[in-house]
């Protein structure tokens, strides 16, 4: 290692806080030659970002690319969605870029060429760890934004079946348990997400929550959010309610249902609730857990349900397992047949490259070696050409 | 036969008993011995040996009386051994004329079986003159008057030694006057390496006294004088106080390439660290996958600084997405494991590399297995070095 020492020293080289200049060698320069220097300013950024901002015409000359999200899109279509990692990453570069891969385009062109009469197509994005599966279905919710879809989006499943503080015995049902918390988090990101619909969608039943507060049919949607807002307690069967309204109407056609959710494998596992009796609970007890299989099910038409399999936040499984047959269980797998599995896998080399580039374009990687060819070999052979352990990496590099 | 054959195993076991007695002693005490070597000519009578040793307590004053070895002793020894020898040779089925003393060990050591951790411990069967120590012959006549000139310095072998040592000085310094002189001087440089000084015991050892540590670095001082000036005659002279340093690295063991059925040229070899025991399989040619025990090496270590660990010999060579690796590893924890494979590594990359490269490896400690292990727990002691806590009453 000493002599690779002396190498490094020697090849040491400044790194400029403007990015236009990230891999030669210079010393600061004035502000005229800052001015003379803004022509070159595209191509570094060509090779990692595009300006594509629209994902409906992200094809394979974006693959590879990032594109920027506008911030203000994150707060409406992302109120809760992003990982917490990626937000950090957001709130650091001041912006939010996403790269265009292979998965998500796969999934895109099958979006843009569904028949909305035949019944909802499952796809299910699976993959080892850290591939970026969760920011796949990120971009795909934000296409199906862009064009006027209704998302359904469920963050994460498996906070819906551990380690929840109040459980309620629901009213409804008595075998049935009731999560208050969780709902009513859920349904005021849903009423960001979602606030133009609410008013144009209309309940076709009636609906008495209480001896005082009823929903007349025919009133909007916004009516049984708020209600399940206000009234905490009543919040899972207001979402109950949503997610059946939303089923029975998405076949109508005056709007297009994207139902996504992340760690899908949580509807079929285990939880680690307790009775009062210290008995465990299975997930079918759960409120929540019985309207999300429904809205999973294949059997309504107008929309798609785009599913992701993750083992990080799973409970019971094994750490190396990634498969959908392992991760959802005979159940989770009888009840999702058919659908269409994409796999998401680690970074190509020029993906790979791209993301190394987008990180030394903002700055993120301030080790001199991280620009040499030495440096990069060392990182996509430390990670693996895995996202998420590359991210890790970077981080402290 | 037979009866002769006991006597000599008895003479054996009497001398390998003797010998590992002797030798301990040997270690703990101070002794004279005869400079046989450096007085030349004349044969001393030798009467007594004073033999100390340094062990001072009540219990051991027996052990303070001087051990005497007559000559007659020594030569009684001698003449044992070397019967004892042939019918070792016998009893092994060797040839008693060229038996020699690595033989004897070797056949030792497989007559007396020894678990002991200590090779001095174990039993021996040396010639005597390595196994009693070196008698000072008497320095005096029957009439009181010392031989030597220089007896009443104390330290008569060490002084002598010097001023030959000075007077061969003298000699060259003017010969070189001479050379320089007629004009024939010529600058020679004597090449020194791969030898290196006496050390002070083996010094001690030779002129059979005790030296200071100042004494030692004189003689050293007028040696290295010596030696800057020219004259071939004392180059004999000198080498007697030079011994030869054995380079480590010369000692690589280097696997052979093996080549499979595609004819991909490939390497295997295995490495040790703590309990861990690794086998690696490196192909020449890959694209830089590493698959351990079948799973993939992000999958298997999940920490990064087991991968650094991993990473570390091809970084060092430069050839990071160069190889393919399939390693089998088992033992240990996480950390030795990787250890493990990284020590396997570094050695199945010696066959694929200059021997330039294999030295710098060596000199990184790429190569070296680590010998750190468990400490074992001691009884009164919570652990290897952890005390119980300490209650004042």
């Amino acid at each position: 290692m000493l002599k690779r020492m002396t190498r490094l020293v020697s090849g040491a080289q400044q790194l400029d806080p403007g990015r236009f200049w990230h891999g030669e060698p210079q010393a600061p320069q004035s502000l005229a030659a800052h001015l003379d220097n803004q022509v070159p300013d595209e191509s570094p950024r060509a090779t990692s970002c595009t300006s594509e901002a629209d994902p409906a015409r992200h094809g394979e000359q974006h693959e590879g690319r990032h594109y920027r999200i506008p911030l203000q899109d994150l707060g409406t279509v992302f109120p809760h969605g992003l990982p917490p990692r990626f937000g950090m990453q957001v709130r650091t570069f001041n912006e939010a870029c996403l790269m265009v891969r292979k998965p998500a385009l796969e999934l895109l062109r099958y979006l843009k060429n569904t028949n909305f009469a035949h019944p909802a197509v499952r796809y299910v994005l699976y993959g080892e760890t850290g591939t970026g599966k969760t920011l796949s279905l990120c971009h795909v919710i934000h296409f199906c934004a862009k064009q006027d879809w209704l998302i359904l989006h469920i963050p994460d499943a498996h906070l819906w079946v551990k380690n929840c503080r109040g459980l309620l015995q629901s009213a409804y049902n008595k075998q049935r348990f009731d999560q208050p918390v969780e709902a009513s988090s859920w349904l005021k990101n849903f009423k960001t997400a979602n606030e133009r619909f609410l008013s144009q969608i209309k309940v076709q039943e009636k609906y008495v929550w209480n001896k005082r507060e009823s929903t007349e049919k025919g009133r909007p949607l916004g009516e049984v959010v708020e209600q399940g807002l206000t009234r905490v307690k009543n919040a899972t069967d207001a979402v109950g309610v949503v997610l059946k309204e939303l089923k029975s109407q998405s076949g109508s056609g005056a709007f297009r249902l994207l139902v996504a959710v992340d760690g899908v494998n949580a509807l079929w596992g285990r939880t680690t609730l307790k009775r009062e009796d210290k008995s465990p609970m299975a997930p079918e007890e759960l409120a929540l857990v019985r309207g999300m299989r429904k809205m999973v099910s294949n059997d309504w038409h107008g929309g798609a349900i785009v599913l992701t399999l993750s083992q990080t936040g799973s409970l019971f499984k094994p750490r190396k397992a990634y498969l959908p047959q392992e991760l959802l269980g005979k159940e989770g797998f009888d009840a999702l047949d058919p659908f269409i599995p994409i796999l998401v896998s680690n970074y190509s080399p020029e993906e790979f490259e791209s993301c190394i580039q987008y990180y030394l374009e903002n700055s993120w990687l301030q080790h001199e070696k991280a620009q040499t060819e030495e440096g990069k070999k060392e990182l996509l052979f430390l990670s693996n050409a895995n996202p998420g352990q590359l991210e890790r990496l970077c981080a402290y590099l | 036969m037979a009866a002769s054959r006991v006597s000599c195993a008895a003479a054996a076991s009497y001398r390998l008993f003797l010998g590992g007695r002797v030798s301990l002693a040997r270690r703990q005490g101070v002794w004279k011995a005869a400079a046989a070597e450096l007085q030349t000519g004349a044969v001393f009578q030798i009467l007594r040996l004073r033999h100390t040793t340094g062990v001072t307590t009540k219990k051991n004053v027996a052990a303070l009386r001087r051990e005497t070895y007559t000559v007659d002793f020594i030569k009684k020894q001698i003449e044992e051994f070397n019967i004892g020898k042939r019918h070792l040779a016998n009893m092994m089925g060797e040839d008693p004329e060229t038996f020699t003393q690595e033989d004897i060990d070797r056949a030792i050591a497989y007559l007396f079986p020894s678990g002991l951790f200590e090779k001095q411990a174990r039993p021996i069967m040396k010639h005597p003159e390595q196994i009693f120590p070196k008698q000072r012959a008497i320095q005096w006549g029957e009439d009181g008057r010392p031989f030597h000139f220089l007896f009443y310095t104390g330290k008569q072998s060490y002084y002598s030694l010097m001023h030959e040592a000075y007077g061969k000085l003298l000699e060259a310094e003017k010969h070189q006057n001479q050379l320089q002189a007629k004009g024939l001087f010529s600058e020679k440089t004597k090449d020194l390496i791969g030898s290196r000084w006496l050390i002070k015991e083996e010094l001690e050892e030779m002129l059979v006294e005790k030296l200071s540590d100042q004494d030692y670095a004189q003689f050293i001082r007028l040696l290295e004088r010596l030696l800057t000036l020219h004259g071939g005659v004392e180059e004999e002279f000198v080498q007697r106080f030079r011994r030869s340093v054995t380079i480590q690295s010369k000692k690589q063991l280097i696997e052979p390439v093996q080549y499979d059925e595609q004819g991909m040229a490939f390497s295997t070899s295995e490495g040790k660290r703590k309990s861990a025991k690794a086998e690696v399989v490196v192909y020449e040619h890959g694209s830089g996958k590493i698959k351990v025990n079948g799973i993939d090496y992000l999958l298997y270590f999940p920490v990064t600084q087991d991968r650094e660990q991993l990473m570390f010999p091809f970084c060092f060579l430069d050839r990071l997405g160069e190889h393919d690796v399939t390693c089998t590893v088992s033992g240990g924890g996480r950390s030795s494991q990787a250890g493990a494979i990284r020590l396997a590594v570094a050695r199945a990359l010696c066959s694929f590399v200059t021997k330039e490269e294999v030295e710098w490896m060596r000199q990184a400690g790429l190569l070296t297995p680590d010998p750190r292990v468990r400490e074992r727990k001691k009884p009164g002691q919570e652990g290897a070095r952890r005390k119980f806590t300490w209650k004042k009453r």
